[in-house]
C-alpha cells in the first residue's frame, strides 16, 4: 500500500489512482446530467433520476472509505496523487467520508421531497429538474474542494459551491427565500473574494521562496516550505483567509446568511450546507492553518482563530435561547458546532484535530437527521413555529423519536459521538492550556442545552393544540401582491418559511398526495445508527483520524 | 520596452485605476457606474499586457484578452441588461452621502497604502510599489458594498472589490496560474449572472423597495 502512495510502481497503479480520484467528482456530475435528463417529465423517471444522486453520494462514500484504507495503512502520512493539481490524503479521505455519509442521508431523504414536489403541484416541473440537477453538482463541487492540493482551484470550487447553491437556497420563490438568496450570494461572495486576496499573498509570499514559481499555489510545497513564507505576508494572508473561508463556515462576523438560508432552503440542501459546506470551508481553513503556523508565530494563529469561535459561540447562543423557528434553532446550532470546530483548530494539536474531525462527521450526520426530520415535520405540520408544533410523539411517533434522539446527539449525551468528540476537544484544549476556552464554551453549552430542551419538549410531548391556534392556519395575503404591507406584517411572515407559507393556504384540504411529502424515517434511522455506532466503537475511524490529525494538527 | 517606459506607463494606468474608483464612488447614476467598469476592464487588460511586456508574455497577453472580454464586454452587458428591465436608473439615499464619501475615499487609500507595507517590502520594485492602489480599490468596492442600497450599485460595489483583487495580484505575481485564473473568471462570470437573475426576483418581489427594507426574515 505505501508503494502505491508514495510513487506509481507501474501503470495500472497510477490508473487506478487516477480512477479513485476523479470518481467522487465525476459520479456525482454524471448523476447531475441523469437528473437534468430524466427529472421533472414523469413520475418513475424523476423517482429514478432521484436515485441515481443517490448512488452517486454512495459512490463518495465507498470512494472514501477505499482511500481511507490505502492512505491510512502505513503509520506515516501517505497520498494518492494525479498530476499536481488532484491529490488525496488521509485528512481529504475523512472529508470525502463526511461528503458521502451526509449526502446519502440528504440525497435518499431527497427522494421524497422531489415525489412530495411533483406530486403537491408546489414547483413547476422545470424548477424541480434545477433542484434535481443542483443538488448532484453541489456534492461534485464539494467533492472538488476536498481532492485538490492547489489552493487557487481549492478556492475556485468553494466560490462554486456559493454558484450552485444559490438556485436550491432559492427554490421556493417567496419573499423570504429570495431574500434569503441574496444575502447568502452576496455575503458569502464578499467573503470568498477576500480569501481569494489572501490566497494571492500565500502565493506572492511562496514565489519568494525557493518553491519553483508553477508549484508556488501547491499545498504540499507551502507546507514544507512554510518557514521560508515571509511572516508580515503570511500574517496578512491568514487574516484575510479566516474572514473570508470563516464566512462561508458561517463564523462571525459575516455570519448573519446562515440562519436565513438553512431557514428558506428546502430540507436536503439544508442537511448538506449544514453538514459538508461549512466543514468544507474549515478544512480549508484547517489545511492554511498548517502553513501559517510553520511561518509565524502560533499565538497570532491561535489568537486570531479563537477570538472568531468565541465570538460566533456567544452570537449562536444568544439567539438560540429565545429561538421561535426551529429551523432557524437548528442553523444557529450549526454555528454553534462550527464555532466548537474552530476553536479545536486554534489548540491546533493532532489530539485536538483527531476530535475536530470526529465533531465534523457526528455534526454532519446529525445535522442531516435534524435538517430531514424538520422537513419532514414541516411537510406534516405546515409550520416552522416552534410553538405551532405540539405533542408530536403522539401522533407522529417514529418521526419525532427520530427528531428528539438526533437532537439528544447533536446536545452531546452518550452513546452519541459527538459526546466523545466534544470531551476529546475539551481534554485537547485543557493539555494545551486554554482551560479558560473550555470554561466558557462548557458554560455556554450549558446554557444551549437548556435552551433547546425548553423548545423542545413541548414540541414533541406536549398536548395537541386545537386547529384554530396554529399559526400555520392563519388567514393571510398574498404577500407577492401587496408589497407595501410587507414590512407591517413582517413580523407575521418572518414566523415561517416559504414552504409554510405555500402550504399554510392549503390547509383546509389536506389531501393524501401532501402526506406522501413527509417521506420515510429510514434516512433518519441510517444517520442515527451509525452516529450511535461511532460514538460506542471507534473502530472504524481510528486509525484514519489518526493519520488525518497528524496532517491537519501541529505539536 | 524599456524598465523606465514600463513604470511610467504603469503608474499610469494604476492612477487611472484608482481614479475610476473613486469616480465610483462619486457618480449615483447606475448607468454610469457601469461605464466605469467598462474602463476599469480595458485597464486592467492594459496592465496584463504591460505586464507581459516584462515577463512572459504570451500566457499575459492571453489573459489580458480575456479579461478585456470578460470585464469590458460580457460583464458591463449583463449588468445593462439588468438595468434596462426596469427598476430606480440612479441611487437615491445612499447611506453616506456623497461629500463624506469621497473624504471615506482618502482616508481609505491611506489606510491601504498602510496596511500593505509588508506587501511592498518582501520584494520592493515598481511594480510592487503600486500594490495599495490594489488595496485601496478593494477598500473602497467593500465601502461601496455597505453604504449603497440598491441591488445593482451592491453588484457595481462587488465588481470594484474583484477589480481591486485582480489589480493586486497582478502586481504582486504577474498574475495566478492560467488554471486558477481560468477557474476564477468562470466563478465570477457565473456570480454576476446569478445576481442578475436575483436583481429581478427582487424587483418581482418587493417592487423598487431598497435593500435595507428586506425583512422578512430576523430573529
Amino acid at each position: 500500500m505505501d508503494q502505491i502512495a508514495v510513487a506509481a510502481p507501474s501503470d495500472t497503479t497510477a490508473w487506478v489512482q487516477a480512477v479513485l480520484i476523479a470518481a467522487p467528482m465525476v459520479a456525482p456530475l454524471l448523476a447531475s446530467l441523469v437528473a437534468w435528463l430524466c427529472v421533472g417529465s414523469g413520475r418513475t423517471s424523476s423517482r429514478a433520476g432521484a436515485w441515481v444522486t443517490v448512488a452517486a453520494a454512495v459512490t463518495i462514500l465507498v470512494d472514501g472509505v477505499v482511500t481511507a484504507t490505502i492512505t491510512s495503512g502505513s503509520a506515516a502520512s501517505s497520498a494518492l496523487a494525479t498530476g499536481t493539481v488532484l491529490r488525496v490524503d488521509a485528512l481529504s479521505s475523512v472529508m470525502l467520508i463526511v461528503i458521502g455519509s451526509v449526502g446519502v442521508i440528504a440525497t435518499w431523504a431527497s427522494v421524497a421531497f422531489i415525489d412530495g414536489e411533483i406530486a403537491s403541484g408546489h414547483a413547476s416541473p422545470g424548477e424541480i429538474r434545477r433542484y434535481a440537477t443542483l443538488v448532484p453538482a453541489f456534492l461534485a463541487a464539494m467533492a472538488l474542494a476536498v481532492l485538490v492540493n492547489n489552493l487557487g482551484v481549492l478556492w475556485a470550487a468553494i466560490e462554486a459551491t456559493t454558484i450552485v447553491t444559490a438556485f436550491l437556497v432559492g427554490h421556493r420563490r417567496s419573499r423570504g427565500s429570495v431574500e434569503a438568496t441574496w444575502k447568502y450570494v452576496m455575503i458569502c461572495s464578499v467573503g470568498i473574494a477576500l480569501a481569494y486576496l489572501g490566497t494571492i499573498c500565500i502565493y506572492y509570499a511562496g514565489g519568494q521562496t525557493s518553491i519553483p514559481a508553477h508549484a508556488a499555489l501547491d499545498w504540499t510545497q507551502l507546507a514544507t516550505h512554510a518557514h521560508e513564507l515571509d511572516p508580515g505576508v503570511t500574517r496578512i494572508a491568514f487574516a484575510l483567509l479566516v474572514l473570508g473561508f470563516g464566512a462561508k463556515a458561517g463564523m462571525a462576523p459575516l455570519h448573519s446568511w446562515l440562519p436565513d438560508a438553512h431557514s428558506q432552503a428546502p430540507a436536503p440542501v439544508s442537511a448538506l450546507m449544514s453538514g459538508v459546506l461549512l466543514p468544507v470551508a474549515v478544512y480549508a481553513l484547517m489545511r492554511y492553518r498548517v502553513i501559517a503556523v510553520g511561518s509565524i508565530d502560533g499565538s497570532f494563529v491561535r489568537t486570531l482563530l479563537l477570538v472568531v469561535a468565541v465570538t460566533s459561540l456567544l452570537i449562536a447562543t444568544s439567539l438560540i435561547i429565545a429561538q421561535r423557528d426551529y429551523k432557524r434553532l437548528l442553523a444557529y446550532s450549526s454555528i454553534e458546532h462550527m464555532a466548537l470546530v474552530v476553536i479545536g483548530l486554534a489548540v491546533g494539536t493532532p489530539l485536538a484535530l483527531a476530535a475536530v474531525l470526529l465533531h465534523i462527521v457526528g455534526h454532519g450526520l446529525g445535522k442531516a437527521v435534524l435538517f430531514c426530520g424538520a422537513g419532514q415535520i414541516l411537510a406534516a405540520e405546515q409550520t416552522s413555529q416552534i410553538s405551532g408544533v405540539r405533542g408530536l410523539l403522539a401522533r407522529r411517533p417514529a418521526l419525532a423519536a427520530c427528531f428528539g434522539v438526533g437532537f439528544l446527539a447533536l446536545l452531546g449525551l452518550p452513546p452519541f459521538s459527538l459526546f466523545v468528540s466534544e470531551l476529546g476537544l475539551a481534554r485537547a484544549a485543557t493539555a494545551a492550556g486554554l482551560g479558560w476556552v473550555v470554561a466558557i464554551a462548557l458554560s455556554l453549552l450549558v446554557v444551549v442545552f437548556v435552551s433547546v430542551a425548553v423548545h423542545l419538549a413541548p414540541m414533541l410531548l406536549g398536548s395537541e393544540p386545537g386547529p384554530a391556534t396554529r399559526p400555520g392556519t392563519v388567514p393571510e395575503t398574498d404577500p407577492d401582491t401587496h408589497p407595501e404591507t410587507g414590512s407591517a406584517s413582517s413580523v407575521n411572515h418572518s414566523t415561517r418559511t416559504g414552504a409554510g407559507t405555500q402550504i399554510a393556504t392549503r390547509t383546509d384540504v389536506p389531501t393524501r398526495t401532501e402526506l406522501r411529502g413527509v417521506g420515510s424515517p429510514m434516512p433518519l434511522i441510517a444517520g442515527l445508527m451509525a452516529l450511535a455506532l461511532l460514538g460506542i466503537v471507534a473502530w472504524p475511524l481510528d486509525q484514519l483520524l489518526h493519520i488525518a490529525s497528524l496532517i491537519g494538527g501541529t505539536p | 520596452v524599456s524598465p523606465e517606459t514600463y513604470s511610467q506607463w504603469l503608474y499610469l494606468v494604476c492612477g487611472a485605476l484608482l481614479l475610476s474608483s473613486v469616480i465610483v464612488l462619486w457618480r449615483r447614476q447606475l448607468s454610469a457606474l457601469i461605464s466605469l467598469l467598462t474602463v476599469q476592464g480595458v485597464l486592467l487588460a492594459a496592465l496584463a499586457a504591460l505586464l507581459g511586456t516584462q515577463h512572459d508574455g504570451l500566457e499575459l497577453y492571453g489573459i489580458a484578452l480575456g479579461l478585456l472580454l470578460l470585464k469590458a464586454g460580457v460583464l458591463p452587458a449583463v449588468l445593462r441588461r439588468a438595468l434596462a428591465r426596469g427598476g430606480a436608473p440612479r441611487e437615491t439615499r445612499p447611506l453616506v452621502n456623497v461629500p463624506a464619501s469621497l473624504l471615506a475615499a482618502a482616508m481609505l487609500t491611506l489606510l491601504a497604502y498602510a496596511v500593505s507595507q509588508p506587501l511592498v517590502e518582501l520584494d520592493p520594485n515598481p511594480t510592487t510599489r503600486a500594490v495599495p492602489v490594489g488595496v485601496a480599490m478593494v477598500l473602497l468596492g467593500f465601502f461601496m458594498l455597505v453604504t449603497r442600497r440598491r441591488a445593482l450599485s451592491q453588484v457595481v460595489g462587488f465588481l470594484l472589490l474583484d477589480n481591486g483583487i485582480a489589480t493586486t495580484a497582478f502586481m504582486l505575481t504577474a498574475g495566478v496560474p492560467v488554471i486558477v485564473e481560468l477557474a476564477v473568471s468562470m466563478d465570477l462570470l457565473l456570480v454576476v449572472l446569478v445576481l442578475q437573475v436575483l436583481t429581478t426576483r427582487l424587483r418581482e418581489h418587493f417592487g423598487d423597495a431598497e435593500l435595507d427594507d428586506l425583512h422578512e426574515l430576523r430573529d
